[in-house]
């Protein structure tokens, strides 16, 4: 197995879910309920949780020093490896909701499968992040149906998203040089389909709610090249570290 | 400042361990009961603090009102032989 390809893998999981922890986070202050406030928070802080374990990971496979706090802020975008999706600004709280769907019907299914492979120690993180992911799941979908069954306008808001969206689901099913490399190391993307088609169906039509028809799909990020809303995320998000490196709190 | 939300009230009931009574925790707004289920999950059991959750509809609890105060709780100040320690306990009963 190569350091190198069980390293770019293992951080792009990492920038996954730094990425939408952070997007997620750019709530605080501003949702729509006080409940979704904590909840959204309450995620987000899973996210940076399982980002930490996996970017802990990665730096020991690197072996050049790099800690947590060096690849999450020491990076430009060409470096980050996440899903597109997950660097989407969060819009509506419909289209927040919709990128929560998505990727949750996705990431329900894909830990238990990486705590089921053969790498013991992210199968120890994905073992955790289950946990959490089928939370973050069942939160999105009943927050869908909410929504699509809804008023006239939060239908209309939750379908905008969903439509808006739809083009970054093709990249959950494609495995990447790093990941076809790893064999039974990486989990099997094209496997997760057929679960996430019937998870996004049964909530959809509880919600009442057309499936998007989309047939381009957008790259999946995975080689460094990202839409144009990752750069000024980054930007915000690591001024402090660029400014003062290695500043302590 | 956020909009004030229209949806229904809920109550909250929390049971930290297994062997304990629920205990009310406070409240919160939300949808319906299975949303109200999550948002309870959000609010309150942040710090580990719950191992089951009930939520009630605020509308269906009906409260004392504190104008029958009197009424209901004064009666109840001067019955002292309610209370156990009114009783003396013989000496050949020993400890109890």
């Amino acid at each position: 197995m190569s350091a190198a390809a069980r390293f770019r893998y293992v951080l792009g999981l990492a920038d996954d879910q730094l990425t939408l922890g952070h997007r997620l986070s750019q709530w605080t202050g501003r949702a729509p309920l006080l409940e979704e406030e904590l909840a959204l928070a309450n995620i987000a802080l899973d996210l940076i949780g399982q980002a930490r374990a996996l970017y802990q990971l990665a730096g020991g496979i690197e072996g050049a020093g790099r800690d947590e706090d060096a690849l999450a802020y020491g990076r430009d975008e060409r470096g980050f490896l996440n899903l597109q999706l997950l660097e989407q600004p969060n819009g509506d709280f419909g289209r927040t909701i919709a990128r929560q769907l998505l990727y949750g019907a996705l990431m329900r299914d894909y830990w238990p499968a990486l705590a089921a492979s053969g790498d013991a120690a992210l199968a120890a993180i994905a073992g955790k992040a289950a946990k959490e992911a089928a939370y973050h799941y069942r939160h999105a979908a009943e927050w869908t149906v909410r929504l699509g069954d809804g008023t006239a306008e939060s239908r209309r808001r939750m379908q905008a998203g969903l439509d808006e969206l739809w083009e970054y689901t093709g990249a959950f099913f494609e495995m990447s040089a790093d990941e076809a490399a790893l064999g039974d190391g990486a989990v099997d993307r094209p496997g997760l389909r057929p679960g996430w088609d019937a998870a996004i169906g049964r909530v959809l039509a509880r919600a009442t709610l057309m499936r998007p028809s989309a047939t381009w799909m957008a790259a999946s990020g995975r080689d460094g090249v990202h839409s144009e809303h990752l750069e000024p995320m980054l930007a915000e998000m690591q001024i402090l570290q660029r400014s003062y490196p290695g500043l302590t709190w | 400042m956020m909009p004030e939300p229209r949806l229904p009230l809920w109550e909250v009931f929390i049971r930290p361990r297994n062997g304990l009574a629920h205990r009310h925790v406070g409240s919160l707004h939300a949808a319906d009961a299975a949303m109200a289920l999550l948002a309870a999950r959000d609010v309150y059991t942040r710090r580990g603090e719950g191992r089951s959750i009930w939520v009630v509809p605020t509308s269906a609890i009906q409260a004392s009102d504190p104008d029958d105060k009197d009424a209901f709780f004064d009666p109840a100040d001067d019955k002292v032989y309610r209370q156990p320690t009114h009783y003396r306990v013989p000496d050949d009963v020993g400890d109890m």
